[in-house]
């Protein structure tokens, strides 16, 4: 079972090493980990994708908390959230596959933002799936490089009576 | 006032007595203004048992035992001991020297990344780098060791820290962390839960664990399993929770405790689990415990509910107030066949021994020396073999029995008898160890000279690590491998190097009249017992 847990860390030194110390430590799964400051710069947010039985799933949720750096744990279904990821591939492209590399970036509502005589980088901003989704294809294609946020994600909006 | 002076002040408005510890260049400002103060500093001779001297004063005082040591080998000397605090659930405040805060980083002489190194064995750990923050962080950190869920709090003071002016110095009176608030009282729903599940319980027993004493519970405890006629049994943590021949209690659970004691858990059908973290060594099996019963499982610490075991009733709070709620019901339960079985267990499932008499057994010696022990007395067991026996043949009277259950350190009583005998000079406090726990921390001696500090000892020889030669004995058909301790000094010499009274047990025959002399001095006293080299527990 895959799980989005949003959390919110005072935005100190160490923390984040404490909270992947903390994964490792007790044998929990990091799927992505994406890191960065609220809009209060004393609170950093932390999304982590992570899978487990419920029982881990639980237990993450609990060590988390028991961390006198965490202000606050939310956790969450893919389902139940949007999520983003941001990905840069950079690909060899000839002239023979450069119309095809553009098809697909077309398809895949990516965009080609940097280019030389034989390189390009591709940008994509998508759900994990698509991202996945999107290396699958250029893999026929020669991929020199990648690099990736790992997943953001929100939870879905839900109007609520207390307005939040 | 410099920071030094400032962390003075800290531990004297926490009213600290002591400060177990070893100086380094690094801590030296801080052991230069402890001069100025009240405070008793104890000379430690290796910085791990200065925390195990401070657990075993905070086991004892309920106060937070304190620490402090130099920068880098002082610092990671001391994570054993911290570690040790940790699976214990022990309140400490370790203060380590570090090296100056301009040089953090650069790899310079006695420079270790303490707080990085001891993440997973504290609470929480702090790096001072503002000698302004010290009284506030001083503050939380205390609160933080003794509050919730106990545990050890490390606090990392360059030394320019420690020579910086502070500007005014102001105790705060309370803290205000937003991140940390525990759960003390527990849901009124689910002490209804436990209510509703115990008026129908044919079978009830409590198991009580280490959380129990550290909630300074065992009254209540007491009060609650009497009123509603509950049998208790415990883990190692938990011994001393009742008296060991009070009729309610059936002994320590688990793969070293009372078979009659495991029994009872299993035939249960209401098992309220508290205090205990259902750690492998008390239940091997945690699928056993929900098997055909209601496990209601009251912590402090949410994360321990559901980390090993699934509860039917999860209750957070401290077990002194959920106690107190729950025994604040009316109602009357009879378990009189369930008793009367309990009770036939313990009488016909009783462990037999065929002690070699050409040897000190180490049972009933125990047994011996805890009946003529006094009632409020600390019994302090180390690890090894001599820690099974301590736990199934000591009787609690009216005294604490201390003991690391949790990570099982070797060499930990003779340090923790100390801190315990300093933080209650009227009581009788005995440390029990192995040959091979004594070599760990017979440097402490020295310590007990000095600072006058009368810890009676005594030492269960066989020449052997005892327990891992049993389990060489059952798991490689007695193919020992290093665990002959044949180069161990003798005793006697040790014993007068030190200046220190020393007796010797070789059987049974003459046992009663040592112990009475034993006990008897005033001062330390090393009795060394001779016991049976393949003996098994």
């Amino acid at each position: 079972m895959k799980k989005i847990y949003s959390v919110l860390v005072e935005n100190r030194s160490g923390v984040l090493c404490k909270v992947a110390g903390l994964f490792s430590r007790r044998c929990f799964n990091i799927d992505s980990l994406a890191v960065g400051e609220t809009d209060d710069p004393r609170v950093s947010c932390m999304t982590i994708v992570s899978s487990g039985d419920e029982r881990t799933i639980e237990q993450i949720e609990k060590q988390l908390n028991k961390k006198l750096d965490v202000i606050k744990v939310k956790t969450f279904d893919e389902t139940a959230s949007v999520s983003r990821e941001l990905m840069l591939i950079k690909v060899k492209y000839n002239r023979n596959n450069r119309r095809d590399i553009m098809e697909t970036c077309e398809i895949m509502k990516a965009s080609i933002v940097d280019m030389s005589k034989h390189l390009m980088i591709i940008q994509i901003c998508d759900v994990p799936e698509k991202t996945n989704l999107l290396i699958t294809m250029l893999q026929s294609i020669s991929v020199v490089e990648v690099a990736r946020t790992g997943t953001l994600a929100l939870p879905k909006c839900m109007d609520t009576p207390s307005g939040e | 006032m410099l920071g030094a002076d400032a962390i003075v002040k800290c531990l004297e408005a926490e009213n600290v007595d002591y400060v177990f510890g070893y100086p380094g260049v690094a801590i030296c400002p801080f052991y230069n203004s402890i001069l100025n103060s009240e405070i008793q500093t104890i000379l430690i001779r290796t910085e791990q048992n200065a925390a195990h001297a401070a657990s075993g004063l905070a086991r004892v005082s309920g106060k937070v035992g304190v620490c402090a040591v130099t920068s880098g080998p002082g610092a990671t000397n001391v994570i054993t001991g911290i570690a040790t605090a940790f699976a214990d659930s022990i309140p400490l405040v370790c203060i380590t020297g570090q090296v100056n805060s301009e040089l953090l980083g650069s790899d310079v002489f006695q420079e270790a990344d303490i707080t990085g190194a001891v993440e997973s064995f504290v609470k929480y750990s702090y790096l001072v780098k503002d000698a302004n923050e010290i009284p506030r962080i001083f503050k939380e950190a205390f609160y933080i060791a003794n509050s919730g869920r106990k545990g050890p709090v490390l606090i990392d003071i360059p030394i320019d820290v420690q020579n910086a002016p502070v500007r005014k110095f102001n105790y705060p009176e309370s803290v205000n962390l937003r991140t940390y608030k525990p759960t003390i009282k527990g849901h009124a729903i689910q002490i209804r839960k436990v209510i509703g599940e115990l008026s129908k319980a044919k079978r009830p027993i409590i198991c009580a664990g280490g959380g129990v004493l550290l909630s300074d519970a065992e009254k209540e405890l007491r009060a609650f399993a009497q009123k509603y006629k509950i049998p208790v049994v415990s883990t190692m943590m938990g011994i001393g929770v009742m008296p060991t021949r009070h009729p309610m209690y059936y002994g320590m659970v688990g793969n070293n405790g009372k078979p009659y004691a495991n029994r009872a858990m299993n035939e249960s059908d209401l098992l309220i689990m508290v205090g205990a973290r259902v750690a492998d060594r008390a239940v091997s099996q945690p699928d056993l415990i929900t098997e055909n019963k209601v496990l209601v499982h009251i912590d402090v610490d949410p994360a321990e509910i559901g980390k090993n075991v699934g509860a039917a009733i999860p209750l957070v709070g401290d077990a002194k107030h959920i106690f107190e709620d729950l025994s604040k019901e009316e109602f009357t339960c009879e378990h009189e066949e369930w008793i009367s079985l309990l009770d036939h267990y313990r009488e016909t499932m009783q462990k037999k021994r065929h002690p070699d008499p050409a040897y000190v057994d180490p049972a009933e010696f125990i047994r011996l020396l805890s009946e003529q022990m006094e009632d409020d007395a600390v019994y302090v067991a180390d690890v090894g073999q001599n820690q099974i026996w301590s736990c199934s043949y000591h009787i609690v009277k009216d005294g604490r029995f201390l003991t690391t259950g949790g990570m099982g350190t070797m060499g930990y009583s003779i340090p923790a008898a100390m801190g315990a005998r300093l933080a209650c000079p009227a009581k009788q406090v005995v440390a029990v160890c192995g040959d091979g726990s004594f070599q760990m921390s017979m440097m402490e001696l020295a310590t007990m000279r000095q600072f006058h500090i009368p810890v009676k000892i005594i030492v269960l020889k066989n020449n052997y690590l005892g327990m891992v030669r049993q389990y060489q004995h059952f798991t490689y058909e007695d193919r020992y491998s290093v665990v002959d301790l044949s180069g161990s000094p003798d005793l006697e010499k040790l014993a007068m190097a030190y200046d220190m009274k020393f007796m010797r047990l070789h059987t049974m025959e003459k046992a009663e009249e040592t112990i009475a002399g034993f006990l008897a001095h005033d001062e330390s006293v090393l009795l060394e017992c001779i016991i049976d080299p393949m003996d098994l527990v």
